[in-house]
C-alpha cells in the first residue's frame, strides 16, 4: 500500500448538478477537490446523499461534470472523445459494485462475464488465450477453473463479489473504483474480500478509490480518507489520523455513531449530534491544511478554531 | 429468573425444494424473558430469520416443522390456525423488517397505517385510533406529527419511514417485538437514533425484543443476551458480556476476530476461510469443522453437545470437553478473555468445569437454574 508521490487522478473543483435549470435541480457535488496518488487507497466516506457514488461515477465518465475537471495521467478525461481514447480509458479504470447479484448478468456463464472486458478490448488473440485469462483470473480471486462454466446463481454472495473483482481485473486496469464492495456481504466474508483486494493491490500496483459508509472498514483499508456531506468535502487526511483525531464536527458525529463490538464501550456511548447550521450559512469554504496533510473545509475566520483543535489533539 | 414470555423448544424446520430437503434449522432451543433483548447473530443462511418467522407463524409454504414447539402464553404457536395467528400478529407479537418501504403500504396515509392495528385488534373507532396514532408518531420522534398524519410513505426519508414502521409495530403494545435487521439499510447516524428509540420505548413498555442482525457492533449496544447461530443451529448463547468477553465457540471467535476494531491497524484482517455448508447435504459432526482451524478429530464424526459454563452461558463445542486438548484462541479473543477474567476471577474455573447438558433442558431453563 505504499503510496507514491505521483498523482494518478486529480479532482479539481468538481460540480455535478442534476436537472440543471429545472425545478428539481440538485447540486449533488459542490466544488469538490482531491487527488488520488498512484498506488494508494483513497477512502471516500459519507452517508446516503453525500455524493460519494456520484463522484465515483463521474470519474468513470458516467456523469458529466457541470463545472470543474477530472484529470487522469495529466489529461482532462472530458477531452477523451475518440473511440480509441475511450476504450483505453475504460480499460484502465474499472469498477466493483456493491451488489454482485445485480451487477452480474444472470444468464451469462462466469467465463463470459470475466472475459467481457477482454473481448471488448480485443485483449485475447485466440480462444485459448481467452480461457487462459479466465482461468488465471478465477485463481487470482480464489475461485477454481471448474467454476468457469457455471452461472452466477450457483455462487454465494462472497463468491459473486470475487467474480466481480475478477471481471474488473481481467483487463489489467490501473485504477479501480470500488463502490461499497463489501456492504452486502456477511461479516466473515467481508474480511476475505478486503484481504483479497489488498493482496491484489500489492501484486499489481493498483490504485483504489474505496467508496463506503462503513468507516471502520474504510479506515482499515485506506491510506487517506475524504469525508463528504451533502455534496461537499469537509475533511481529508491520513486514514488513522482522521479516525483517531477528527477535526470537523461532522466527522466527529459520524465516528461517534459507529457501533463497535464491545459492550462496555457501547454502554457509555453518547452519540454526538451534528449541527449543520454552519455548513448552510452560504459562506465559501476552502480546504485548509490544518495539520500536515490533514485538510478541513474552513473560512479564513474558522482557521484559528481548527488550529486550536488540532493542538488539543496533539496534531500540531 | 424473570418471567418468561416465550420458549422455543427443540425446533427443527426443513424446507422442501426441487433439489431436496434443506435443513434450515435443527434443534433450536431458547427462551425469552420479559423485558429483555435477545440478539440472534449469524450470517445469511444461518437460520436466524427462519427461527423468528416461525415465531410469527410466517413460514413459507414449503417449510415443514419436523419437531419442536414454540410456547407463548401457554399455547404452542405452531398449533394455531391462521385466524388465531392473525390475532397474535401485530397485537401481541410485532415485527420490524429491514426495508421500511416493503412493509409500508405506499397507497395509504401513514396516520391510517399506524392506526390500523387498533381498529383491527382493539375495535377502536377510527377517530380514537387516529388520536393514538398521532401520539405514537410523536413518541417515535416524527417532527411536526400533526402535519404529516395524511402524508404518504414516499414523502419520508428512510430513517423517518423506519420510525413509522416502529410506530405501527408498537402501537398495540406487543409483548414481543421482533426486529429483523431494522437498521441495516440506514446511515450510521440514523441507525444510532433508531436503536435509541427502540431501547427507550422498550424500557417504557417492558416489551421483550428479539433483535436479528449480523452487525456485532449493534449487538454489543442493544442486547442483554446473545445467541450465535451457524448453519441452522445455536452454537453459543450467553449474556452479552459472556459472548463478547468470554466467547467459547471457534465460530464466535472468528466473527469477533474478523471485524476491525479501534485498535486494528494495518496488516491482514483475520477472516474465516471458506463458506457456510450446504444445508441440502449438511456435514456430519460439527457444521463449522471445514472452516475451523481449531477443529478436533471428533468434530468430523459427532455433533458437539452443549457445554454449560454458567447459569446463562452455553456453547456447543468439543473444546470444552474434559478430553479436549487446550488450544490458544486468537490474540483478539485472548485480550477479551483477560478483561473478563479480571472482573470474573471464577471464569476459567467455570470453563474447566463446563458440563455437557441436554439441549432442551438447559437452554430453555427447565433444568434447575
Amino acid at each position: 500500500m505504499a503510496a507514491g508521490n505521483k498523482k494518478l487522478v486529480e479532482i479539481k473543483h468538481l460540480d455535478i448538478t442534476f436537472n440543471q435549470g429545472k425545478r428539481n435541480e440538485t447540486r449533488a457535488v459542490q466544488d469538490v477537490s482531491f487527488d488520488i496518488y498512484q498506488g494508494e487507497t483513497f477512502g471516500l466516506v459519507g452517508e446516503s446523499g453525500s455524493g460519494k457514488t456520484t463522484i465515483g461515477r463521474a470519474i468513470m465518465k458516467l456523469y458529466q461534470p457541470s463545472k470543474g475537471e477530472i484529470v487522469m495521467d495529466d489529461k482532462n478525461i472530458a477531452d477523451l472523445k475518440s473511440k480509441d481514447d475511450l476504450r483505453k480509458f475504460r480499460q484502465q479504470v474499472q469498477m466493483i459494485f456493491q451488489d454482485p447479484q445485480a451487477s452480474l448478468d444472470l444468464r451469462m456463464k462466469v467465463k463470459d462475464i470475466i472475459a467481457e472486458g477482454v473481448d471488448a478490448n480485443h485483449l485475447a488473440s485466440s480462444d485459448e488465450e481467452r480461457s487462459q485469462i479466465v482461468t488465471e483470473m478465477l485463481e487470482t480471486v480464489g475461485l477454481m477453473k471448474e467454476h468457469a462454466n457455471r452461472y452466477p446463481h450457483e455462487f454465494s454472495g462472497g463468491q459473486r463479489q470475487r467474480i466481480g473483482i475478477g471481471r474488473a481485473l481481467a483487463v489489467q486496469p490501473r485504477f479501480i473504483i470500488a463502490d461499497e464492495p463489501i456492504s452486502a456481504l456477511d461479516v466473515s466474508i467481508q474480511a476475505q474480500v478486503v484481504n483479497l483486494m489488498q493482496a491484489l493491490q500489492r501484486e499489481r500496483d493498483l490504485t483504489y478509490l474505496f467508496i463506503a459508509h462503513d468507516l471502520s472498514m474504510v479506515k482499515y483499508i485506506s491510506d487517506r480518507i475524504g469525508v463528504l456531506h451533502w455534496g461537499k468535502m469537509l475533511e481529508i487526511g491520513p486514514a488513522d489520523e482522521v479516525y483517531a483525531h477528527p477535526l470537523h464536527d461532522y466527522t466527529r458525529s459520524l465516528l461517534s455513531a459507529i457501533p463497535v463490538p464491545d459492550p462496555e464501550i457501547e454502554r457509555q456511548r453518547r452519540p454526538q449530534v451534528y449541527d449543520p447550521s454552519r455548513e448552510l450559512d452560504g459562506q465559501a469554504r476552502q480546504m485548509i491544511e490544518i495539520a500536515p496533510k490533514h485538510f478541513v473545509a474552513a473560512t479564513n475566520d474558522e482557521i484559528p478554531f481548527y488550529q486550536e483543535r488540532a493542538r488539543q489533539e496533539g496534531l500540531i | 429468573m424473570a418471567e418468561k414470555v416465550l420458549t422455543v423448544d427443540n425446533l427443527k424446520i426443513n424446507f422442501h425444494t426441487d433439489s431436496g430437503e434443506v435443513q434450515a434449522i435443527g434443534d433450536v432451543s431458547f427462551d425469552l424473558a420479559k423485558g429483555e433483548t435477545l440478539a440472534i447473530v449469524g450470517e445469511s443462511g444461518s437460520g436466524k430469520s427462519v427461527t423468528t418467522r416461525s415465531i410469527m407463524g410466517l413460514l413459507a409454504k414449503n417449510a415443514q416443522v419436523d419437531h419442536g414447539q414454540i410456547t407463548f402464553k401457554g399455547q404452542n404457536i405452531l398449533d394455531l390456525s391462521e385466524k388465531q395467528l392473525q390475532d397474535l400478529r401485530g397485537s401481541e407479537i410485532a415485527m420490524i423488517f429491514q426495508d421500511p418501504m416493503t412493509s409500508l403500504d405506499p397507497t395509504m396515509k401513514i396516520g391510517q397505517q399506524i392506526a390500523e392495528p387498533l381498529i383491527k385488534h382493539q375495535k377502536l373507532s377510527k377517530q380514537a385510533a387516529l388520536e393514538q396514532a398521532l401520539e405514537m408518531m410523536k413518541a417515535v420522534g416524527i417532527p411536526n406529527a400533526e402535519a404529516h398524519l395524511n402524508d404518504y410513505p414516499h414523502q419520508f426519508s428512510g430513517g423517518m419511514r423506519q420510525r413509522i414502521v416502529i410506530a405501527i409495530a408498537l402501537i398495540d403494545h406487543p409483548e414481543i417485538l421482533i426486529a429483523d435487521e431494522p437498521t441495516t439499510a440506514l446511515d450510521v447516524t440514523i441507525q444510532a437514533q433508531i436503536l435509541n428509540l427502540i431501547k427507550n420505548i422498550q424500557q417504557a413498555s417492558a416489551s421483550s425484543v428479539i433483535f436479528i442482525t449480523h452487525d456485532l457492533g449493534v449487538v454489543a449496544g442493544v442486547a442483554d443476551r446473545v445467541a450465535v447461530m451457524y448453519a441452522g443451529q445455536i452454537v453459543e448463547i450467553g449474556t452479552v458480556d459472556e459472548i463478547f468477553y468470554f466467547p467459547q465457540h471457534p465460530y464466535t471467535w472468528g466473527l469477533l476476530n474478523s471485524m476491525p476494531t479501534v485498535e486494528t491497524r494495518t496488516g491482514v484482517l483475520e477472516s474465516i476461510p471458506g463458506t457456510p455448508p450446504d444445508l441440502l447435504n449438511p456435514p456430519v459432526g460439527d457444521a463449522f469443522t471445514a472452516r475451523n482451524k481449531y477443529a478436533l478429530a471428533i468434530d468430523e464424526q459427532r455433533q458437539p453437545p452443549y457445554f454449560q459454563l454458567s447459569p446463562t452461558h452455553f456453547a456447543a463445542t468439543w473444546l470444552l470437553d474434559d478430553r479436549a486438548p487446550e488450544v490458544t484462541p486468537p490474540m483478539e479473543i485472548q485480550r477479551r478473555w483477560q478483561r473478563y477474567i479480571k472482573k470474573h476471577p471464577e471464569a476459567l474455573e467455570q470453563r474447566a468445569q463446563a458440563k455437557e447438558v441436554s439441549t432442551t433442558l438447559a437452554l430453555t431453563g427447565k433444568e434447575d437454574m
